[in-house]
Parts: C-alpha cells; sequence; structure tokens
C-alpha cells in the first residue's frame, strides 16, 4: 500500500461525498431542478472500478451518474454547471443530472431508462474490437436493471462475441423501494445468473475501495487480453433515498437498517485502513476536507454565476447538419 | 440498367462497404441465409463475418449494441427483418439513439441507418402488416426515409450510409420485386428532396412507398378519362420537402394523399396540416386523404384489401376532389 495512491482514492471518495451534499443543498435552493439521485454510500465502486481504467477506456452508466463522471476526472465546476442547467455545464445545460456526458473523458454518459444503457455498452466495446483495439468498456448498473430484458440479451451477445465489457451490478439493494429479493429470482447471489451466460462473475464488498479495485484491476487485464466479458457484483448500499422525493427511511427500510450500513461507510473504511497502517494522519484528512469544499465552492460559484444557454440552443444538436 | 429494388438495395450496401471499413452490416439472417428477403445475398461471402453479423433474435439487444458502435465512431447499418419488429427495438431508436445527439450536447452523434420493410404483403397477419412511418416520423432526431423506386433506393441508401444522423430507411415486401431503371455507376440523392414522378395540371397527388405506384396507376387511368394528376413522391417523409408539394399545390389548387398507415394521426394528416398552414390560399377544397382503416391488420384476403388503398379508392379521391365524385 502506497500513502499517495490512497490518499488519492480517498480525495476521489470524498469529492463525490461533498459534491452531493452540496448538490442535495442546491437542490433545496432550487438551484438544481428536475430528478435528483445522490451516490453517497456507493463512491468506492465507483472510485474502485475506474482507478483500474485506462483514459482511453470507455465507461457507461445509469441515471445516478455524478460519481462515475467525477471518478473519471470530469470537471467538477461544468458537472454542476449542468445540473444547473447552464451553457457552461458538460452538456450545455440539455443533459441534466441523469444524462452527464463527458466524451474526453470517455464517460459516455448517465442514461434513465433502466437497462436501456446496457446493449449500448456492448456496441462501444464491440467497436473496440471491429477495430482492433485493447480498449475496454465499463458499464455500471444496478441490481434494479438486473431482471430487465435488454441487460440479458446484452449479456448473451457480449458473451457470444467475446466483447472487452466488463458489467458492474451495482447492487444497493434496493431499486427504488423494492428489495432485490422481490425483484430478483436468484437475489442471493446475482453472480450465478450471469455465469449461466458463461461470463466469469465474481462478487466484491463495494464499500471496500481497495478490494473494488484490486479485483478490477484483476478483470479488466484479463478483458483487455480478450478473454471476453466479465461481470463483478459490488455490494454496497444507498444511504441516502432514491431521489431527493424518497427521504433516506421509512417506508420500505428502517433508520436502524441505514445506521446499520452507515458503519460501513466507505470513506471511513479507507480511512481507518490508512490509519492502522500509519499512511494518514488527522492532518492529512483535514488537508483534503479542506481542498475538497474549496474545490466544490469553486464548483457552485462557477455554475452560479455561468448563463444560462441562449435560446437560440433549443433547435440546436439535435442532428448533426453538414 | 434494369434492376429490382432488392438489387439495387444490395448495390448501395456493397458499394459503401467497400467505400467505408467502418461500414458493417447487422441484423437476423443478414449473413448465411443471405438476408430475410435476400437484400445481403453475397455479402457475408464477400465482406466476411466480421462485418455481415448475424445476431440473435433481440432486436433492442442488437440495435442498441449498433447504436453504441456508432457512438464509437463505426457506420452500421442495422437490418430489421421486419419493421414491426423494430417495436421491440423502439426504446433503442427513441430513448437512445434519437436523443443521444442532444442529452450531449452535440458531443456524441450516432450516424447509422436501420433498414428493413414495413407495410402489408400478402395476407401476413396483424402483426407483420404495419406501417409505421409516422412514429418514427413523430420523434425529433431521426430522419426517416421510404423510396419507391430501385433508382430511389439505391441513391438514398447511399445517402443514408453517408449520413451523419440516424436514418431510419423503410422498403416494402412488396417492392422488393420490382424493377426499374438504375443508373450505372456510383449516384446518391439527397435526402430531404421530393420529386414529381408525373407531371399534371389539375390534381397533386403525394403518394410513398407502396402507395406511389398504386398513384402511377390511378393517374395512368385518370388521364384516360381527361382528368391530368401530378404525382409527387415526398421519398423523404422527415425532413419532409413541403417546397415541392406547395409549388405544385399552387398549380393544380388540389391535393389528395395516398398512405398505407392508419389514418388517424397518420403522416397525410401532418402532411395535409403542413399545406395548409403554408398554401391555404392556393386551396380550391379541403384536402382528401386515402389511408389504411384503423384496425388490426386482417388476415382473410377479402378483408385485407379492404384495409388498404388500392386503385379504386385512389381515383374516386381524385374525382371526389374534382367534384367529380
Amino acid at each position: 500500500m502506497e500513502r499517495t495512491d490512497l490518499l488519492h482514492l480517498y480525495r476521489q471518495m470524498l469529492l463525490i461525498r461533498r459534491f452531493e451534499e452540496k448538490s442535495a443543498e442546491m437542490y433545496a435552493l432550487a438551484k438544481i431542478a428536475g430528478f435528483l439521485h445522490l451516490y453517497i454510500g456507493e463512491e468506492a465502486v465507483a472510485v474502485g472500478a475506474i482507478a483500474a481504467l485506462r483514459p482511453d477506456d470507455y465507461v457507461i452508466s445509469a441515471y445516478r451518474d455524478h460519481g462515475y463522471c467525477l471518478a473519471r476526472g470530469s470537471d467538477p465546476r461544468r458537472v454542476m454547471a449542468e445540473l444547473f442547467g447552464k451553457a457552461t455545464g458538460l452538456c450545455k445545460g440539455k443533459g441534466g443530472s441523469m444524462h452527464l456526458i463527458d466524451c474526453e473523458k470517455r464517460f459516455m454518459g448517465g442514461y434513465a431508462i433502466v437497462g436501456g444503457h446496457i446493449p449500448l455498452a456492448t456496441g462501444l466495446a464491440f467497436a473496440t474490437k471491429y477495430e482492433q483495439g485493447d480498449g475496454v468498456t465499463v458499464c455500471f448498473f444496478g441490481e434494479g436493471a438486473f431482471p430487465s430484458g435488454q441487460a440479458h440479451e446484452a449479456f448473451n451477445l457480449a458473451a457470444l462475441w467475446k466483447l472487452p465489457l466488463v458489467f458492474v451490478c451495482e447492487n444497493n439493494r434496493y431499486g427504488m423501494g423494492t428489495p432485490v429479493h422481490r425483484a430478483v429470482a436468484l437475489y442471493s447471489d446475482i453472480t450465478e445468473t450471469a455465469r449461466s451466460y458463461g461470463i466469469p462473475a465474481e462478487r466484491v464488498d463495494g464499500m471496500d475501495v481497495l478490494a473494488m479495485r484490486s479485483l478490477m484491476e484483476q478483470t479488466v487485464k484479463r478483458v483487455r487480453a480478450g478473454q471476453g466479458p466479465a461481470f463483478i457484483e459490488a455490494l454496497t448500499y444507498r444511504f441516502m433515498g432514491h431521489s431527493m422525493a424518497d427521504p433516506s427511511h421509512g417506508h420500505y427500510r428502517t433508520k436502524d437498517e441505514v445506521e446499520e450500513h452507515r458503519k460501513r461507510d466507505p470513506l471511513f473504511l479507507l480511512q481507518r485502513t490508512m490509519r492502522d497502517h500509519n499512511l494518514g494522519a488527522d492532518a492529512d484528512f483535514k488537508q483534503l476536507e479542506h481542498e475538497v469544499n474549496e474545490q466544490v465552492a469553486q464548483a457552485v460559484t462557477f455554475a452560479e454565476t455561468s448563463p444560462f444557454p441562449e435560446l437560440s440552443a433549443l433547435h440546436e444538436d439535435v442532428l448533426v447538419t453538414e | 440498367m434494369l434492376l429490382s429494388y432488392r438489387e439495387a438495395l444490395n448495390q448501395a450496401m456493397r458499394e459503401e462497404m467497400r467505400r467505408d471499413a467502418r461500414t458493417f452490416l447487422i441484423g437476423e439472417e443478414v449473413g448465411y441465409y443471405q438476408g430475410a428477403f435476400k437484400v445481403s445475398k453475397g455479402f457475408v461471402e464477400e465482406f466476411g463475418p466480421q462485418r455481415v453479423l448475424d445476431t440473435p433474435i433481440t432486436e433492442a439487444g442488437f440495435t442498441g449494441l449498433a447504436i453504441g458502435a456508432a457512438m464509437a465512431g463505426l457506420r452500421p447499418i442495422v437490418e430489421l427483418m421486419t419493421l414491426n419488429f423494430g417495436i421491440l427495438a423502439m426504446d433503442q431508436i427513441v430513448n437512445n439513439a434519437a436523443k443521444i445527439r442532444y442529452m450531449s450536447g452535440g458531443q456524441i452523434s450516432v450516424p447509422m441507418v436501420i433498414r428493413g420493410p414495413g407495410s402489408a404483403a400478402h395476407q401476413l397477419g396483424a402483426q407483420h402488416s404495419q406501417s409505421l412511418e409516422a412514429w418514427f416520423c413523430h420523434v425529433p432526431g431521426i430522419k426517416v426515409v421510404a423510396p419507391a423506386t430501385p433508382h430511389d433506393a439505391k441513391g438514398l441508401l447511399k445517402s443514408a450510409i453517408r449520413d451523419q444522423n440516424l436514418v431510419l430507411f423503410i422498403e416494402a415486401q412488396l417492392l422488393y420485386g420490382t424493377k426499374g431503371e438504375v443508373r450505372d455507376g456510383e449516384y446518391t440523392i439527397p435526402i430531404g428532396q421530393a420529386e414529381v414522378k408525373r407531371s399534371g395540371s389539375d390534381v397533386t397527388v403525394v403518394a410513398y412507398s407502396k402507395m406511389l405506384l398504386l398513384a402511377m396507376d390511378a393517374g395512368e387511368e385518370l388521364s384516360r378519362e381527361g382528368i391530368d394528376v401530378e404525382i409527387i413522391d415526398p421519398r423523404t417523409l422527415w425532413p419532409l420537402d413541403l417546397d415541392t408539394i406547395v409549388t405544385s399545390v399552387r398549380k393544380t389548387g388540389r391535393v389528395v394523399i395516398v398512405e398505407e398507415g392508419w389514418r388517424f394521426c397518420g403522416l397525410g394528416a401532418q402532411i395535409a396540416d403542413s399545406v395548409y398552414t403554408v398554401a391555404f390560399d392556393y386551396l380550391d377544397g379541403p384536402i382528401i386523404r386515402v389511408t389504411g382503416e384503423d384496425v388490426p391488420m386482417p388476415y382473410s384476403r377479402v378483408l385485407e384489401d379492404a384495409a388498404i388503398p388500392d386503385r379504386l379508392k385512389v381515383i374516386e379521391a381524385v374525382k371526389q376532389v374534382l367534384g367529380r365524385g
């Protein structure tokens, strides 16, 4: 274990955490509207998985997408500006929270029809293979998307055509308010179903960023070497409600349950590991806290002071006009 | 050169796949089976299975794969065995392909063609006989092309494959075997250009895809009765070349629109609205629409015939719009 490396992972998770907290605040102030799905609690999955990738690999996800985008290195100012609907946003204010896209970072988007982006991931991977590149595609989706028909069409095609694709099923236990055992037949081990397609599948503690990264590194190596797709089930937990309209606990889960999972907060777990190995101390975490808060504050200022799109932008970008 | 519609499509794809290595064909039975309607005859032999991909029967899955490949810079041609099966891929087409450019603020484009036959053939029943062009035309972000002749089919398919956007290319089972003169060698026909298929001065008839052939027959018969019909084939349904239609309306003052699809919210309703909006003063009377009946397609021959437009219905409509009905 190396100190700088761990500090970097911690910093990335902290950035997502503080960015999300600030987003919730901005939502309450009506600076952000529409649907806002926070990633708080699941940071280790995005950060751990993406840490194993090269800049030219593709990443694609569902709509709870701020974490992947930030972990991929998108400018937090432009992400916040997108949430504000500003012209300086990643997508010029046309995407919003659920459709963050940063082509330069090869973050190919957040998609908001559950299961619908999984076939797109097969296409990104297909293109790499078609052009005989050695890039991989990582597709993040929740366990709520796992039973969808499109997911299974994609699993089959990926396995059939040995596509360089890593499926990361982020099992946060709830598809909105429906617990996994009421939605997935083989809920106690989702990897079992994935293996039935001939896809090597493993389960990992998605609260442990080091375990997540380690499994991803081994997996990506095999996939990059042309051994076909792989599947990872990352067990995690969403600390907040499904969206801003949903309280963190109440009808479908208890306060105690949420509190129990909060004890395994991914930030706390990494901090503990670092302290145990004398690789991080109060001063380090305080310093990171300071830096990240500053970065998030700058993102808000940037979003606040940026202009809204011109009305002339309304009809732009529908089609490529030659 | 006299070619069938099927052969014209085959030539267009073959030329474009030779021209651009990023172009590939994907769909059910497009390879070793040579295409369900033999449109891709000889392709897997020439281009190999890496570029001519037989898929499992999973329209959402392989259409989505093609969209992802287009996002990454390839130029897919998706063959849907029939457009009815495309309903399974509507999520991919409408929620992804048509919107990704806009949602990404112009960062990503989706240059691809989705092609296959729509409309009724002979007694194929309710699930295999639909004309769904209005669905696609309704969604911003999709170009929709529906050529009627082999010549137009070849030139427009080549343009569609070269286009930077999603182009939905509508064929018809009953058109595949029809023959027509096709210009030798390379040529393209621009998307968005209608063509006057028959010049006349009394009535403007707008008809596309299979319905054009019906309108041409009707036009011949009407000319023998001294009625001079001008027939316009939009060829591209979105973007619609309204100028060519309006130029004709200014001359004739009377319009009949023929479509095989369902009447309610059919494409003809939109074409009529567009004509009313910009050329109302040139009209001598209401526009008349000849359409399919608002029923699922029945199997029985007599009922199927009754459900879709025929030559007589077009002739009656033309006479009615002239006040001679």
